[in-house]
């Protein structure tokens, strides 16, 4: 990074933009962080956090490497306590135990079948003949009812990661987290994946929190984009764009310029 | 899947693949015969193959054979499975807890150091020559081998997949089940293969110094009254009961690590 650059990312960094005001929520709410903040011994990670996201959006947090998107969402899943601050649940009585996780890895099991993978989803909420029946139909809407009976090991990156994601959605979660999952996918894959994650996600309509280091596939897949910086939300941005929405339109150009701006100073 | 395409490889070919193997045995062994025909083997050295044959057929038609074979089967056996399930058991409790591993590991790692053949003087003077003397040593033998790939495999078990399973909603025993031992599989098994070794050889060097039946014995006591050829059919046997161990080792990995890229398309 040039040094000018980086001055800016500096100057930018102390005096972050202060986070547009909430819009009025029609929606019921899938989840709050009120002032939530996370440090490792006295390094602080997150500040200061708030986030109210309504029932059925999609959100994606974008910032750089290390500024904590990972532990926000692991915060949201519950496999970590905030330090400061609170988090809220919209329907309290299922809290966590509704939050699904995908991993920027596969992190399928090696020695279970594709079908038994996916059956991991329903621990505690199917089990037998009905397990296997949900998993396999999830395993459709993915495009890979065919491979059921294989191991993991011979599936392509793309298709593991498919896996995952039935594995995640075959519960149906209320909120689903999903950290970087595209990230160690090509090109061609990731849209194909992203095209995938939206129709589904459509379908479904649970609260998708997506972090990516993507600018184009957080304002291609989401409904409002958060940026973090510093432990902070630098900015909280809507994405009035229409779906099915054209990728490289001018309209997604346009916001993906000004979270660059943001992002670079 | 992977199991299918292994029965799927053509018959001829594996049974070439594996029949290139014996072509050097049997090879060696024809030699042998012959030099032992032409004399140039004296028979009070090594006996003819043929003569090591005959020996066997003795041995059978008395029962000799079989009732020693059993004999030390069995020794070998039981102190497999109490120093195996012993270091098992202790692999698992210091793999998942570190309390336990703290607590006994250090001194497990002391003890593994001195070489348990070693102890065969003080074994005799605590056991005599009775069955607890060689059990004691086989199980010995066998308990670190277990021990150690057990706690390694469980070690080397992938964090991810255990966090993954812990946000899955799996319960502790599900984790064991589902994850961890799965995972810790392939280790475990190079310490069974590796055990199945020590308990041969600890079982001969055993019956070989003190026993009044099995394997060891027999071949003792032909020393003894100079029959070279019950000696060497008794290294024979040994040769083969260990093969067989190694083999059922190995069948049992290949059924229970299908899963595994190292045992596909093998
Ligand atoms: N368990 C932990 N202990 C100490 N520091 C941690 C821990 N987890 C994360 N961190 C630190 O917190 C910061 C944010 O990490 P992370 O949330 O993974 O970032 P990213 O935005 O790249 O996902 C990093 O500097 C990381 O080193
Ligand atoms: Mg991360």
């Amino acid at each position: 990074m040039p040094a000018a650059s980086l001055a800016a990312v500096r100057s930018f960094v102390a005096a972050p933009q202060q986070p547009q005001p909430e819009q009025t929520i029609e929606r019921p709410r899938a989840f709050a962080f009120q002032g939530v903040g996370k440090f490792f011994g006295d390094k602080v990670v997150l500040d200061g956090i708030d986030l109210d996201v309504p029932v059925g959006q999609f959100v994606a947090v974008i910032g750089k490497s290390g500024c904590g998107k990972s532990t926000l969402l692991r915060l949201l899943a519950g496999l970590d306590r905030p330090t400061a601050g609170s988090l809220t649940f919209g329907s309290e009585e299922e809290g966590h135990s509704r939050t699904r996780f995908m991993f920027q890895e596969p992190r399928l099991l090696p020695w279970a079948s594709v079908v038994k993978n996916v059956e991991v989803g329903l621990t505690g909420i199917a089990s037998g003949a009905d397990a296997r029946q949900r998993a396999l139909a999830i395993l459709g809407e993915v495009g890979l009812a065919d491979r059921a009976d294989e191991w993991p090991s011979v599936l392509s990156g793309g298709q593991k990661q498919r896996v995952a994601l039935a594995r995640a959605l075959v519960g149906h979660p209320q909120i689903l987290a999903l950290d970087e999952p595209l990230g160690a996918l090509d090109a061609l894959t990731r849209i194909e994946m992203q095209q995938l994650l939206e129709r589904i996600w459509l379908a479904q309509k649970f609260t998708a929190v997506l972090v990516t280091h993507d600018v184009a596939e957080a304002v291609a897949l989401a409904d409002r984009v958060v940026v973090i910086s510093a432990g902070k939300i630098a900015l909280d941005l809507d994405v009035p764009v229409a779906r099915p929405r054209r990728r490289g339109s001018v309209e997604l150009a346009r916001l993906e310029g000004k979270i660059l701006d943001r992002l670079f100073g | 899947m992977s199991f299918s395409t292994r029965l799927a490889t053509p018959l001829a070919t594996r049974l070439g693949r594996n029949g290139i193997g014996w072509l050097l045995p049997v090879l060696v062994i024809a030699g042998w015969e012959i030099a032992s025909r032409a004399g140039l083997m004296p028979p009070n050295v090594l006996p003819a193959p043929s003569a090591v044959a005959e020996a066997f057929w003795r041995l059978t038609l008395s029962g000799e054979l079989i009732r020693n074979i059993g004999v030390s089967t069995a020794r070998a056996l039981a102190g497999f499975a109490v120093g195996g399930s012993i270091g098992f058991a202790l692999g698992l409790a210091n793999g998942l807890s570190t309390l336990s591993r703290g607590l006994t590991d250090t001194t497990l790692q002391m003890i593994r150091n001195i070489p348990h053949l070693a102890l065969i003087p003080l074994v005799i003077l605590w056991f005599g020559i009775d069955e607890e003397a060689k059990l004691f040593l086989v199980a010995l033998g066998v308990f670190f081998p277990i021990y150690v790939n057990t706690l390694l495999g469980i070690q080397s078990v992938d964090p991810q997949l255990v966090e993954m399973g812990r946000v899955y909603g799996m319960d502790r025993r599900a984790l064991f089940f589902r994850v961890i031992l799965p995972g810790a599989l392939p280790a475990i098994f190079v310490g069974l293969r590796y055990a199945l070794g020590i308990m041969w050889l600890t079982l001969i060097v055993a019956e070989t110094i003190s026993a009044s039946s099995g394997l060891g014995y027999m071949a003792m006591q032909a020393r003894e009254f100079l029959l070279i050829d019950v000696v060497v059919l008794s290294i024979l046997i040994y040769a083969l009961l260990g093969k067989l161990a190694d083999s059922l080792a190995r069948l049992l990995e290949r059924l229970s690590l299908g899963w595994h890229p190292a045992f596909q398309n093998a």
